[in-house]
Order: C-alpha cells, then sequence, then structure tokens
C-alpha cells in the first residue's frame, strides 16, 4: 500500500499533467468497463486525474463532442478516428492509443425469422443447433422475403461501426449482399445493390425496435442480444467471435488537437486504463463478478445483474435455455487486447473499401500510411513503460513491445476460413466474391 | 400603496386567523372540510387502484410496467442512492486532501487545488440542475419579453413590425430550436473556465425561445388595453417617458404580465424536459433518457417517479406563481384558478 502511494508520489513528479480535470463519453455498452474500472478503483486518481463519465444519447454525438472539445476522450467505435480521418462523415483527426477489448457483439434476428431459419440450420446429435450459424441459413428467409417484395431490414449502430462490417461479413459469407455505399455519389444509405438493407439504429433501442417491427435482425454489442433473449423477443445466432475469432472492437479516442496539447495527460490516461483492462482479466476473471455490479449500476450501462454477467462472465446464451460456454466472448487483456495494432486499423480500413465507403482505389502504403496517423502504439508504449517503472505492472505482462511492428499474425480464424493479412490489404480485398475490390468502383 | 401591504399582510395576524380557526368545526365548515379533503384524496385512491390492477397487465420490452407499490419502492432506492454518492463524495474530497497534503510535503511550492466531485448526479441533484435551468431560462424569456411586450403594447407601429415573426417563432417546438441553438452556443460561446456549462447555457436559452411567447403577447395585450382616462392624466400631467411607464403603464398592465409569466413558466417546464432529453443535458430529462436507454427492470418504475416529480414540481411552480398573480391582480373579485 504504502508503496502504491510512493510510486504514485513519484508519478507527479515525473508527469505533470496538463490537465487534471477531464470528461470522457461512453456509450451503455458492457465494453465501456475500462473506464468504469479505472473510475472505481481509483487507477485515474492514482495518476492524478479526476475524470468524470458521462454517458452519451448516440455514437454521432460522442464523436462530435470529442471533436469539438466537449469531451476529452471516448469509448469509440474503432472505425469512428479512421473513418473521421479520412474524412468519411465528419472530418477530423481524431486518434487511439488504447484498444478497448476483443469481442462482445452479437448477432440477433427476430423469433419469427428464426423460425424460417430454423429448418436450414444443422443440427448436433442433441438436437440444439450447430455453431456457428452461419448465414446460409438465413439465405432462403432474405430470398423469400426478396421474392415477396418486401425488403430484409436489418440494424447496425453506426456507418463505420464494428457492427457494420460484422454484419455485412457475415451476410456476405453467406451469399446475402449487404449493399454498397457511395458517398462521392451522395449516397450514404449503403443500400446499393443491396438483398438485406441495414440501417442505424442506436444499440439500447434495438431489441425495442425489433419487437415493433421495424427491423427483422440486428447487430449489436452486449448486453443488448441477452436482452432480446431475456424479455423473449430474439434469438442471437452468431457472436462475433464466431465470425472472426479474438477481433478488434472499440477504442479510446481523443482529437489529435487534444493529444498534442495534452501528451502527458494522454499517457496518464492510458496507463489507468490498461491498469483497468488487466484488471478486468487478471486470474481468469475473478472480478468480473465486481465488473458487473459496477456495469449494471444505472449511470454506466444499468441493465441487470444477470443479463450483463451472461456475456462477461463468459457464458452466452442463443435460444432461451440454450447456454454456452465462450469464456472469450469480451476479452479486454489477455492476448494484448490493448495494444493499438496497425493491422487492426487496417482490417478496418478495407472493410470501408469493401462496401464502397471508400469510393476509389488505395494502395497497400496509403492504408498503412493512415494506419499510423490513427493508430499511435507510440503513446501506448510511452504508458506501458511508465507503468513497469513504477512497479505498478510488470514487464512479463506485456509481450516484447521493442520488437513489435504493430502487426498481428496473419488471421486466420473468420467464418468463411479467408485469411487476413493487415501488410496485404488489396490482396485481402481479392479474396471475396461479394465486395469491392482493385480498381471497382460502385456505379 | 400602503392599503395594499396591508391587506398584503392581512392573513397573517392573529385577528384574521383566529375566528376561522375556531369556526373549522362548525357543521358547514366539517361538510365543506369533507368536500375539500375527502373528493380529492377518494379520487387519488381511486387512480391508484385502477394502476394497480392495470399496470401489471401490460407488458412492455423494458418489462412490466410498475404498479405504485414498485414505484414507491424505486422511490426509496433513489434516496439511498442519494446518500451513498453523498458518502462517496465525502470520501472523494478527503483522498484529495490527503493527496494534496502529500504534494505539499514533497514540494511546499506546489499549487494545490480542490477539484469538484466527478460522481454521478443522483436523482436530488438532477431535479436542482432542472429547476435552476427553468429558471435561468424563464428568466431570460422575461427579460426579453417584457420590455418587448411593452414596446409593442405602446406602439402600433413596432407591434405591427415585430407580429410576423411572433406569430412564426411561436409554434416552433424546442426540438427544432436545440441544434440551432446547440450550435450557436458551441460557436460563440467559448472559454477556457467557463462559469456555466455549455449544456446550461444550451438549455437555458432553448427554454427561454419556447417560453418568452406568451409574456411577451399578454404584455402586449395588457400595456395596449390601458383605460383612455389614465393615458389622458399621464398626458395632462406631461410625464416624461419613464415615468409614464413606471407610474402609469406598467401598474396596470401588470396583471396581464403576469398571466403571461405564468403561463410561460409552464410552457418553460415542459420544453425543458424535452430539450434535456434531446440533447442529454443533466436535468430530470436527462435521468429519464438515461434509464429508458439502460433498460433494466426497474427502470420503468424510475422513469414513473421521474414523471411524477415533473408533474408534482410543474404543479408547485404554477401554484407559486398564481399566488404572485393574486397578490398584484387588482381586481381580486376575478376568480384566478
Amino acid at each position: 500500500m504504502l508503496g502504491c502511494l510512493l510510486a504514485s508520489g513519484f508519478a507527479w513528479a515525473e508527469l505533470e499533467v496538463e490537465k487534471e480535470e477531464l470528461k470522457f463519453g461512453f456509450i451503455k455498452l458492457t465494453d465501456m468497463a475500462p473506464l468504469a474500472v479505472a473510475y472505481e478503483k481509483g487507477f485515474f486518481e492514482d495518476e492524478g486525474l479526476y475524470v468524470t463519465l458521462e454517458a452519451q444519447a448516440n455514437w454521432k454525438v460522442l464523436l462530435d463532442r470529442v471533436i469539438d472539445g466537449e469531451l476529452d476522450g471516448a469509448h469509440m467505435l474503432a472505425g469512428q478516428p479512421l473513418g473521421a480521418t479520412i474524412g468519411y462523415g465528419t472530418q477530423a483527426q481524431v486518434i487511439t492509443a488504447f484498444s478497448m477489448d476483443l469481442n462482445g457483439n452479437a448477432i440477433t434476428v427476430s423469433n419469427d425469422v428464426w423460425e424460417q431459419m430454423k429448418p436450414h440450420v444443422p443440427t448436433m446429435a442433441d438436437g440444439r443447433p450447430r455453431h456457428p450459424i452461419k448465414a446460409d441459413s438465413l439465405k432462403p428467409v432474405v430470398d423469400k422475403y426478396l421474392a415477396e417484395g418486401k425488403p430484409f431490414k436489418m440494424g447496425m449502430v453506426f456507418p463505420v461501426s464494428t457492427h457494420n462490417y460484422e454484419l455485412r461479413y457475415w451476410l456476405a459469407a453467406g451469399g446475402i449482399h449487404p449493399g454498397y455505399y457511395a458517398p462521392d455519389k451522395g449516397d450514404t444509405s449503403g443500400h446499393i445493390k443491396a438483398d438485406a438493407l441495414l440501417s442505424v439504429t442506436p444499440p439500447p433501442q434495438m431489441p425495442s425496435t425489433m419487437e415493433a417491427g421495424t427491423i427483422y435482425g440486428y447487430c449489436v454489442g452486449e448486453p443488448w442480444n441477452q436482452q432480446a433473449v431475456f424479455k423473449g423477443i430474439g434469438v442471437p445466432v452468431v457472436t462475433d467471435y464466431e465470425i472472426w475469432k479474438n477481433n478488434p472492437e472499440k477504442v479510446f479516442g481523443v482529437s489529435k488537437a487534444w493529444a498534442d496539447a495534452n501528451p502527458n495527460t494522454h499517457i496518464a490516461v492510458v496507463k489507468a486504463l490498461i491498469r483497468a483492462a488487466q484488471w478486468l482479466d487478471a486470474e481468469d476473471n475473478k472480478n468480473r463478478p465486481e465488473a458487473v455490479k459496477i456495469l449494471s449500476r444505472s449511470e454506466y450501462v444499468g441493465a441487470d445483474y444477470e443479463v450483463i454477467a451472461n456475456s462477461m462472465t463468459g457464458t452466452f446464451e442463443y435460444e432461451k435455455g440454450d447456454k454456452r460456454a465462450v469464456p472469450d466472448f469480451n476479452v479486454f487483456f489477455r492476448h494484448n487486447a490493448t495494444y493499438p495494432y496497425y493491422s487492426d486499423a487496417i482490417w478496418y480500413l478495407t472493410q470501408m473499401r469493401r462496401w464502397g465507403q471508400i469510393a476509389e482505389p488505395k494502395s497497400d502504403n496509403w492504408y498503412l500510411d493512415v494506419a499510423k496517423q490513427v493508430y499511435r502504439p507510440d503513446i501506448y508504449r510511452a504508458a506501458v513503460d511508465s507503468l513497469i517503472e513504477e512497479g505498478k505492472m510488470r514487464a512479463s505482462d506485456f509481450p516484447d513491445l521493442a520488437r513489435e511492428d504493430g502487426f498481428r499474425a496473419p488471421q486466420i480464424h473468420f467464418i468463411d476460413g479467408i485469411t487476413y493479412d493487415g501488410t496485404q490489404p488489396n490482396a485481402y480485398l481479392d479474396q471475396f466474391t461479394i465486395g469491392l475490390k482493385g480498381d471497382e468502383v460502385v456505379q | 400603496m400602503a392599503t395594499k401591504l396591508i391587506t398584503a399582510t392581512q392573513p397573517l395576524l392573529p385577528t384574521a386567523w383566529l375566528p376561522k380557526l375556531a369556526g373549522l368545526w362548525s357543521p358547514e365548515r366539517l361538510n365543506q372540510g369533507i368536500r375539500l379533503l375527502l373528493v380529492p384524496l377518494a379520487a387519488m385512491a381511486l387512480f391508484l387502484f385502477i394502476w394497480h390492477l392495470g399496470a401489471p397487465r401490460i407488458v412492455t420490452s423494458l418489462g412490466q410496467v410498475p404498479g405504485p407499490v414498485a414505484v414507491w419502492e424505486q422511490a426509496g432506492t433513489l434516496w439511498q442512492e442519494h446518500l451513498a454518492e453523498r458518502d462517496k463524495e465525502q470520501a472523494f474530497y478527503e483522498r484529495q486532501q490527503v493527496r494534496n497534503s502529500k504534494k505539499l510535503q514533497k514540494n511546499p511550492d506546489a499549487e494545490v487545488r480542490i477539484r469538484p466531485y466527478t460522481g454521478k448526479p443522483t436523482y436530488i441533484d438532477q431535479i436542482l440542475t432542472s429547476l435552476t435551468t427553468v429558471f435561468a431560462g424563464f428568466g431570460l424569456a422575461s427579460l426579453v419579453a417584457i420590455p418587448m411586450g411593452i414596446l409593442c403594447g405602446l406602439n402600433a407601429t413596432v407591434y405591427r413590425g415585430l407580429n410576423p415573426l411572433i406569430q412564426i417563432f411561436k409554434p416552433v417546438s424546442p426540438l427544432a430550436w436545440l441544434p440551432i441553438v446547440t450550435m450557436v452556443v458551441s460557436a460563440l460561446y467559448v472559454s477556457d473556465d467557463p462559469l456555466f456549462s455549455k449544456s446550461f447555457v444550451t438549455s437555458a436559452i432553448t427554454v427561454m425561445l419556447c417560453c418568452m411567447w406568451p409574456t411577451l403577447i399578454n404584455t402586449t395585450v395588457g400595456v395596449a388595453s390601458i383605460e383612455q382616462d389614465l393615458l389622458n392624466v399621464s398626458k395632462v400631467l406631461r410625464l416624461n417617458w419613464w415615468v409614464h411607464i413606471y407610474r402609469v403603464v406598467l401598474p396596470s398592465a401588470i396583471p396581464m404580465i403576469f398571466t403571461g409569466l405564468r403561463l410561460s413558466l409552464g410552457v418553460g417546464w415542459m420544453v425543458l424536459i424535452a430539450a434535456e432529453m434531446l440533447a442529454q443535458n443533466p436535468g430530470l430529462g436527462k435521468f429519464v433518457w438515461d434509464e429508458f436507454q439502460n433498460g433494466s427492470s426497474h427502470s420503468l418504475g424510475r422513469i414513473m417517479i421521474a414523471v411524477i416529480t415533473i408533474g408534482f414540481i410543474g404543479y408547485l411552480l404554477d401554484r407559486i406563481m398564481l399566488q404572485i398573480q393574486k397578490a398584484v391582480s387588482w381586481d381580486k373579485s376575478a376568480i384566478l384558478r
């Protein structure tokens, strides 16, 4: 205890933070956990930071507030800093030095759609569906809707959200075209050539929107898939862990202007967040029940304890009663979850290109350049060095950062069996049947 | 003025209320008491009973609609949360004290400050925020509307010029004003150490834009309908403009002005909640929106408490304004309700 106090006392002398009072925004989702934990466990205060956490209405408001300086930083969709920097949607320089988690999303369909899908879903010996369920089983349903002249409508949370890309990935892997964007032609709805119409719905409203019949399914983070199960209004069919094992999820984003003006503060924030992430995953998730308790408070996620606990403690309930173990459903620290890999950024950029949000063909170098502008492992490393120096964490908690080149080993665990190598974005895009590649543009 | 003062203070003198107290137990009094007290109570009880029976039958995606008992329990929880947060606040300040003294020990010249508490605002805090905001917005609206109304009432040309604008802006909803106000405030209200937070300024201005119209219109009418005799007197005495306003116009227009103010405050309170919900500005509106987003099984109960609180505060505000209106109204025989 005394050592800890001394060490943090030392930190003030070492790192003079430029701004002590900070306000961070978040969206009511379980993966905001590192922020809540860093606050509640006093990690922010250890760094001499007085942080206020504030729930935001939706992703657009959150991004705008970070850009105009009302918020110092926020829990963000990985696509937001990238999209803002390349000028898709809002144009502004937003950077990230901390990746908040891996996995954590799922795709849910309404009870009605599930009943229609079920005959096409392969089963195991005990009669339960065999996972992962591919969109192949949804295709006959979508075809039926299309034949009847009814558009098949689904929800995602934001045009540059992980959820949009995951839903599109899953649909396309099953032969359902999710549609192209054509921003140069003024089309930002993403419905060109679409078999399934994807629209934006804020996460907490997903279950009620689906119940109202406005959408037939959605891709969203927790607890809004489990909520649908608890309320009996839908069935999660696939988790993003099954679409791409250990896929990067949210990031902690700040505006570049803020980061330039407050470099030490930025490092201090990342230090607190790294400790929070480690606490969340420590000793086989032994702290998760406590984390769930924090998250279920009304000022954070606010959903019921049982609903949040399902995914956070490593299980996931598909059809009501069909509860299965997914120990890595939410990863905050293991598998270097917190490191801002360039290859993660590049994957998001490839998806923006695949669906036409980036209208023009880009060179492999362009992808890397953008990734380097937005993802800042240098700040992350400064934070880690400082944590190790102060004895708050051990060097063995991290991979050898000095030898880290920012690229994960080629990823092979995709639902369609395609390999992703971050150093070859254009070659990666060439492997898909559905989606833009090479010099193609949306006509 | 002196006689008026006496009438205002009269009910406070013992001579005024002692006989009343004695007469309280007469049969007619009792009868009246029953009507005044028992009928509303019975209506309230009937309402609660119907609510109690009806609520469990409605099941929504957020869960069952809570009955009066569940809502009452949530009110208790909110109060407990308020107390718990206050404890946390105290601990927060104590930690800062320790931190600061350590910092000073290390370096006696170090600059230390006590930072305001960073925890969540409790339900009570949200109520106070909303009240402050509505009074700020209402105050601003009155500052603009009363002088403008007087001008419009005095001068028919000004009135004709402004009337189209008034008629066009009057029906605009806060939801339409908010995006514009937000943008203008974030562009213009730039300061390193702002006195008020941006969200407060945005909410207050939105309230002002929506609630100034009843005051403006009533003031105009009040000023325009001053008795010709009074105006003639003013002319004969050759009162200068300011004295004319101060001695003649204002006193006779005041009852109407207060009718307008009372309407304005009601509108302002209603508008504020909508503005807070949409802009996520602190206050009761944000509380409702956050709870809706939480989707917990307690959310509906907590939203209902907010609804009741909003209604109750709206009622109280109206009563306060009514009392003021009664006090300033010349015509004591008019029934105001």
